[in-house]
Parts: structure tokens; C-alpha cells; sequence
């Protein structure tokens, strides 16, 4: 437990120091992209490894928070009731769109909730009026809580890291939680999770919710990052991806998706600065990950890991 | 006095084959009724109609008096049914203390809470505990259901409906595939159960659950044959005819 | 007036391309129980191979042959080393086919590169068929009578020969099917080829019409998944009508709505999943 928490400091600490340690802006910049897609794959992460629901939508609640946030702000309305407004109503999309996806299980719902994504992905596209089409839309300018301004680079980071980390200790909570252990519970065993009393369409449905709760968290710093929303940032292949960032890194794990999202980052932003097959590349790790890595590079290492200390000790006893 | 279980006049088709036709029973409380019966007589079947895992073409069936066939499965549990199933349905990566905490928290308001830390909540885990020492299992509560014997998975089974406190337990096959030596633990565990708890209990082979009844009902192609005392069935040219005969 | 009548056959001549790339991808779907999220792109990839092959001075009919071999082959190799890895891992299976899909959509873009390719109708198919006043674009009914012969030999196929029987009996009930000794698992072959194939056909036969342009199979790809979830997985029929169906919603959607033509579509598709899993015509519950 110690050397957890020894652990948990050193990573914080290190988290801290980021902006010290590196000063150019672009790898700051993407450190902060790093967390807005840790957030957003952690959030996914709760149906996908904790609840065994496969969503292939998870973009859609960028959209639903960045665009409903820019409107409002196009539209006068102060900085914080644009973010809660955003916010509340792309999770409130979410709570309509659960309802329609936990109709279905397996397949049946992956297709839904692709189905559902497309929707908001073509209304994005073609209200051109509303969202500027393919052209995609400008968000004005950042806000300022507290009177903070964090427009430059490392204000950013750190305010993205407070979000990031509020954001992880509640779900966190939630995996430990009697909560979460009901969502593994119908997981794993729903028929059997009904016949010891437990509600599993709505264990499922409010992981659902919480997901695009969290999700939608995820695209307010999406476009408080970008200043920008298109209809490029939430297509299929940004849900897939966000998919492939839970699956790559683990999806049974609380960190596995963070592992996933820096790895994917980094691997879109260094790869495309040098040759321009970054979509052959995430094709290749997808198939790859699926055929090769089923449970994720966390679970893998820490068996690797397992297997190394049962090993040492066994060395030590002869 | 209301009977604990009452079921009227229950059908139910699969397609076009009856599985359960015309079947009515009625167990009072505190009573050891069972179910007997040759495979495929819907002995099975008759249980996931009361507890709601299948839906009957028509009929009824009371809990205490309260009709339950509009209630979904979780809602008979919230009113005093339990069962354990005769293909066992665990949580197999999981602690068997896990495993009973979960059938806890099930009746528990607390299962709703995304905050606090489940394995610090004393209270379930005491109760599981006592559960599974209630079955014999209490030096390998901590043991990963994986890695337990089948006679010790199938007590499992026992020890999270018996943490439910029930007010009507459903046994399906509870001695099923176990040994000599395992079926007496069983047995005793089942003497153990107070008056309080109406038991009914599925049994393939008689013999080894015969001592146990009180009443018997005889199933056979869905359709109760004979019901009465453990001499009454036992003596009737019926049930020699279907099952003994075999 | 005369709106009315070329948007009515657009969309006829639309849902019979519809029909061909979505009734393999149906067959396959009710068959190994996935939809094939790389069918947009096996479109596509007939769509460039059949332009390049007119571009090299085949003939257009080669090209279409060639087209749907060639994905037809892809269709195979795809099949034997990869899904069939995944055997029973079904959300694995969906998964690679979505990373297959980002690999093809790429390639294609890195060898055709971004701008569109034409590819014009054959010449002897050019001149309309002037009939009451209007004037019919030949080629548009060429395709929609290629799609009912298709439609027509696949009938046959699936209600008259052997083979057809098998995957019937293997989309009704797979362990039935693999008990009573079918070879359920070169069925999964050659149904996914012959989906690919009729693709590859497609997407060169749609070629004068759409262009080949990168994200074709992107626009192709959700059409597919319509037809065949309004239809219901492995129904002949319900590709057929469900390919009509979504001709018109699409045709008239974009010309009247253009503003909600994602709307349209998706909308029945997702009403469909949710009061009816099986599809309009399907058989098998998902």
C-alpha cells in the first residue's frame, strides 16, 4: 500500500513538472493532448472494460459538448453556463442514446451506438448553417476561471491536468466503489446479477451515462484546446480510435487506457510529422492489438511482471 | 393461512412444444417441498417462470399472496425469492467472499453507491463471512472461485442465496454431481435452515433428497402427476409408472 | 414533373447498386454473425481497380470482371488469415474489420491519391433511351438490369442448389448446421469472397456514377449496414427490398432535405435496432 502511494507521488510529481522539464510548446501541447484523450479513453474505458458495453460512438459526446458550447458562446452566454449547459446536454444526449443502444447487447449494440455516432457526425456535416459543414466552426476564445488565464501553453497543461485528475479519482471511486462492482457483476454475469436482486439495465444504463458524462468533460477541453470543432474531430474513426487507445492498453484496467492514449498520441503526432500513413498505421496496431494482445499492454506487462518476481523468488530460494 | 408460494394454472410453449402445461402447486410456509422428476419434465423451466427469467404463455404465481408475473426478476428477489441454479452461475475470476458480497449487495441500498470503497464496507463482508462459514467454506473464503472444487462451487452457490436471508428458496439440484461426503454437508446445511424459510427443492435423483421432503410433487412432460406426502407419492403406482420404473 | 421521374429512376438505378454490395455483405453477416465493417472499402477498391484497368485501356466489362475477382481474392485472403484466427472472439472479428477498413481506405489514398477518378460509362451505353417525351440515362438501367440478374442468380443459388441449402441451414442455426456435418467453416470462405466479389463489381459498376474518390467507402459503407439491418442479416429479401428502400430515402433525402440526409437514413436504421433486432425480414434474433 506504501509503495503504492510512493508510486502515486512520484507520478503526480512528475505530472507536475512537465512544463518544467519540457519547454517547447509543441510536446506541451501534446502532453495536454495526451490527457484530453486519456480522459476521453478512460471514460469509454467504463463501458468498455468495466461494463462489456463495445461503444463505437464515444466521439460523438466531443461534438455534442464543443458545438453546443460554441453556439451558446456565439450567442452571449458567460463562459461558465456555456461549459455547464455543454456539458449537461451532451450527457443528457447520452442518457437518450443509452436508453436506445441497451436495447441491444453484443454486436447489436456496437451497431447502435455507431449508428447513433453517425447521426451526430452527418447533422455536424450537413447543418451547414448550425456548424459550418466540413469547414467546422471557431470557438472564441478560452475562459478564465478564478480570473486564471490559460491561454498560454503551460496554464493549459495544468489546468487540463486539475480536470484530468478530478476526473480520474472519481472513476477511480467508482470502479472500487459497491457501484462498480455491480457493473463488473452484470459484466460478467447478468442473468445471475437480476437473480440477486440487482437492476442490470440500469447499472448498465447509468455507466452509460456517467461514460458520456465524463466523455462530454473530455470534449469541453477538446475544444477549449482546438478553439475549434469540425466534423473531422468526431467521425468513426475518432471513436475507433479512442476504442483502440481502452483496447491497446487494457481495457480491464483503470490506467490501461492512459497507456493506450499516450501511446497512440504519440504515435499520430511523431509518425505524421514524417510520412503520411498514420491510417495504415492505426489499421495495422488495431489488427495487430485484437489478434496478438487481446487483454492490453497493462495486464500483459504486469503478467510479465508477475511471472518475473515468482521467477526471482524462486531463483532466491535455491 | 396465505401459502408462501402459490402457482396457478402455469403454461408455457416453446414454439410448439409445451414444456410446462397446466401446472398449479401450492407450498405453505415454513414447509420442505420437492420437485421430482425424470430430464426434460420442466422441473428447470417451472423455476424460471416463478423467478421471472421466463415469461409464461398464462397462468399466475403468488408470493405471499402478491401476484409477481408483472415484476422483473430483481423485484421477486426484493420480495423474499432466492434460488440457486443447477449450472452453476458464479463469478468465476472472483473471491468466493466477493462472490456472496455481491448476492448481498443485491438487497443492499448501497449497491448503488459509485463512491465509497466497497472492500471497506465491514457490514457486507462480515455477513458473507458468516454465510460462507454457515456452508462449511469459511477457511477459503478468500479463494478464487476458479480454483475450488465443484462441490465446493455448488455450497457456494448455497451460501449467496442463504445470505439473502429469503423468505422462499428455490434449490435446483443442490446435490447434484457432489459425493457421499459432500452430499451430507449439504444435507446438514439445509437441516440447519430455519422453519422461517420455505424451501422448495429440485431433485433428479430421489433417493438422496427423499429424506429431506416433507411433500412431494412428481413432474412429468410438464404436468403434475402426483402430489402428496413422502409415502403418499412413494406408494403411488404414478409415480413407480414414470420415474421408479425407469 | 420530370423531377419526379429521373429522382424515381436515380433511385431505382441506386438501390440496385445498393443490392450489390450489400447482398454478399448480408449473406455474410446473418452467416458468421458480423457485420463486415471493411465492405465500404472492398467498394471502393473495385470502384480504383476498375477505373485503372479502363485508364489502361481495358474494356469496361474486363474492368468489372476484374474488379470483382480481384476484391473477390482480397475477400478470401482476409478471411482465411485473419478472421478465421478469431474464431468465436465475434467483437474481435468486428474490430478488425474496422482496422482493415482504415488500411484500405489508406492504401488507396497513397496509390490513387486524393483526387477523384472518373471512369465514364461504356461508349455504346452514353446515348439515353428517349421513351414518352423523357429521356432515360442507359447506362442507370444497364446497372439496375445487371442487379436483378444478380439478384435472380443469387435466389437460385440460396433456394435451389446444395450450397444454398448449407448456408440457409448455417445462418438459421450454426450448431444444427456444424452437427449434421455441413462445412460450416469454408461456407464462412466462400460466402465473405462472394460478398467481396460482388462488391468489387459494384464498385466498379457504380464507378460513372459516384467516381472512385477517397471516403467512398466511408459514404458506402453506413448504406450497406441500413439495407441490411432494415432487411435483417442473412435475408435475401430483405437485402432487396431493404437496398430499394434505402435507394429512395437516399436519392429523395438528399434532394429535398439536404440538410438532414444523415438523418433519414439513420434514423429507420436505428429505430429498426431497437424495436427490431432481427431486421423487417430477418429470421435470426442478433
Amino acid at each position: 500500500m506504501t509503495r503504492r502511494l510512493v508510486a502515486l507521488v512520484l507520478v503526480a510529481a512528475a505530472l507536475l513538472a512537465v512544463p518544467l522539464v519540457i519547454t517547447n510548446e509543441f510536446y506541451l501541447n501534446l502532453a495536454s493532448q495526451i490527457l484530453i484523450y486519456g480522459l476521453l479513453a478512460v471514460s469509454l474505458n467504463l463501458l468498455v472494460g468495466y461494463g462489456g458495453m463495445v461503444s463505437l460512438g464515444h466521439a460523438s459526446f466531443i461534438g455534442l459538448t464543443s458545438y453546443t458550447a460554441v453556439l451558446l458562446l456565439n450567442a452571449g452566454f458567460d463562459q461558465l453556463t456555456t461549459a455547464l449547459v455543454a456539458v449537461a446536454f451532451s450527457t443528457l444526449c447520452g442518457a437518450l442514446f443509452g436508453v436506445l443502444a441497451l436495447r441491444a447487447s453484443g454486436i447489436g449494440f456496437l451497431m447502435i451506438t455507431l449508428a447513433l455516432g453517425q447521426i451526430v457526425w452527418g447533422i455536424a456535416y450537413r447543418a451547414n448553417n448550425l456548424t459550418g459543414g466540413d469547414n467546422g466552426i471557431r470557438f472564441a476564445a478560452r475562459p478564465q476561471p478564478f480570473g486564471v488565464d490559460i491561454s498560454s501553453a503551460p496554464h493549459f497543461y495544468y489546468f487540463t491536468l486539475i480536470v484530468f485528475a478530478v476526473a480520474l479519482f472519481f472513476i477511480w471511486r467508482l470502479v472500487r466503489s459497491p457501484f462498480g462492482a455491480a457493473l463488473q457483476g452484470a459484466r460478467d454475469q447478468p442473468r445471475r446479477m437480476r437473480m440477486l436482486g440487482h437492476n442490470v439495465w440500469l447499472i448498465q444504463w447509468l455507466a452509460f451515462v456517467l461514460s458520456a458524462f465524463w466523455g462530454s468533460v473530455a470534449g469541453l477541453l477538446y475544444v477549449y484546446y482546438n478553439l475549434f470543432i469540425s466534423p473531422h474531430a468526431i467521425s468513426l474513426q475518432q471513436s475507433a480510435e479512442t476504442l483502440l487507445m481502452a483496447i491497446l492498453g487494457g481495457a480491464s484496467t483503470l490506467t490501461g487506457p492512459i497507456v493506450g492514449a499516450i501511446i497512440i498520441t504519440l504515435v499520430k503526432n511523431v509518425v505524421s510529422t514524417y510520412i503520411d500513413r498514420w491510417n495504415s498505421l492505426l489499421g495495422a496496431i488495431f489488427v495487430i492489438v485484437i489478434m496478438f494482445m487481446p487483454f492490453g499492454i497493462v495486464p500483459g506487462l504486469r503478467q510479465l511482471w508477475v511471472r518475473w518476481r515468482r521467477r526471482a523468488k524462486t531463483e532466491r530460494a535455491v | 393461512m396465505t401459502p408462501a408460494l402459490e402457482i396457478s394454472h402455469l403454461k408455457k410453449r416453446f414454439g410448439g412444444l409445451p414444456a410446462t402445461r397446466d401446472v398449479s402447486l401450492t407450498v405453505m410456509p415454513g414447509e420442505r417441498r420437492l420437485i421430482i422428476g425424470p430430464n426434460g419434465a420442466g422441473k428447470t423451466t417451472l423455476f424460471n417462470l416463478v423467478t421471472g427469467d421466463l415469461t409464461p404463455d398464462e397462468g399466475s404465481v403468488k408470493l405471499f399472496g402478491r401476484e409477481m408475473l408483472k415484476l422483473p426478476t430483481q423485484q421477486r428477489v426484493h420480495l423474499g425469492l432466492a434460488r440457486t441454479y443447477q449450472i452453476l452461475t458464479l463469478f468465476p475470476k472472483e473471491t468466493l467472499l466477493h462472490n456472496v458480497v455481491l448476492a448481498l449487495l443485491g438487497l443492499d441500498r448501497s449497491r448503488w453507491n459509485p463512491w465509497a470503497y466497497l472492500a471497506g464496507q465491514r457490514r457486507l463482508y462480515d455477513a458473507a463471512r458468516a454465510a460462507l462459514v454457515q456452508v462449511g467454506l469459511g477457511e477459503i473464503a478468500e479463494r478464487v472461485v476458479g480454483e475450488t472444487s465443484y462441490g465446493e462451487r455448488r455450497r457456494l452457490e448455497m451460501a449467496m442465496a442463504l445470505a439473502q436471508k429469503p423468505k422462499v428458496l428455490l434449490l435446483d439440484e443442490p446435490l447434484a454431481g457432489l459425493s457421499q461426503e459432500e452430499r451430507k454437508q449439504v444435507r446438514d446445511v439445509l437441516n440447519a435452515v430455519p422453519r422461517d424459510v420455505t424451501i422448495v427443492m429440485i431433485e433428479h435423483d430421489m433417493d438422496s433428497a427423499l429424506a429431506f421432503a416433507e411433500r412431494i410433487t412428481l413432474l412429468h412432460y410438464g404436468e403434475v402427476i402426483v402430489e402428496g406426502t413422502r409415502a403418499e407419492v412413494v406408494a403411488d403406482p404414478r409415480t413407480k409408472e414414470v420415474y421408479l420404473g425407469e | 414533373m420530370q423531377f419526379w421521374i429521373i429522382q424515381t429512376l436515380n433511385s431505382v438505378a441506386f438501390g440496385g447498386l445498393l443490392f450489390l454490395l450489400s447482398s454478399g455483405f448480408s449473406l455474410a453477416f446473418g452467416l458468421m454473425r458480423i457485420p463486415n465493417l471493411a465492405h465500404g472499402g472492398f467498394f471502393m477498391l473495385g470502384a480504383y481497380l476498375g477505373a485503372t484497368i479502363v485508364s489502361v485501356g481495358g474494356n469496361f466489362w474486363v474492368a468489372v470482371l476484374g474488379a470483382g475477382l480481384g476484391v473477390g481474392l482480397i475477400g478470401i485472403l482476409f478471411e482465411r488469415l485473419i478472421l478465421r484466427r478469431l474464431a468465436g472472439n465475434v467483437q474481435g472479428q468486428v474490430l478488425v474489420t474496422l482496422g482493415v477498413s482504415f488500411i484500405i481506405a489508406d492504401l488507396c489514398l497513397m496509390i490513387w491519391t486524393g483526387d477523384p477518378w472518373t471512369l465514364p460509362a461504356p461508349s455504346e451505353l452514353r446515348p439515353p433511351i428517349r421513351l414518352g417525351g423523357f429521356a432515360f440515362p442507359t447506362f442507370r438501367l444497364v446497372v439496375l438490369g445487371i442487379a436483378l440478374v444478380v439478384a435472380a442468380a443469387l435466389y437460385v443459388l440460396m433456394d435451389r442448389t446444395r450450397l444454398g441449402a448449407m448456408i440457409r441451414a448455417g445462418v438459421d442455426d450454426m450448431e444444427m448446421a456444424r452437427g449434421v456435418g455441413i462445412p460450416v467453416s469454408l461456407l464462412f470462405t466462400v460466402v465473405f469472397s462472394l460478398g467481396a466479389l460482388l462488391a468489387g463489381l459494384g464498385g466498379t459498376l457504380g464507378a460513372p456514377m459516384l467516381n472512385a474518390y477517397p471516403g467512398l467507402d466511408a459514404d458506402m459503407l453506413p448504406l450497406a449496414l441500413i439495407v441490411v439491418i432494415l432487411g435483417g442479416a442473412g435475408s435475401l429479401l430483405g437485402a432487396f427490398v431493404g437496398s430499394f428502400a434505402v435507394g429512395f430515402l437516399y436519392n429523395f433525402g438528399i434532394a429535398l432535405f439536404p440538410d438532414l440526409a444523415y438523418f433519414i437514413l439513420f434514423l429507420p436504421m436505428v429505430l429498426v435496432l431497437v424495436f427490431r433486432p432481427q431486421g423487417l425480414f430477418g429470421r435470426v434474433a442478433s
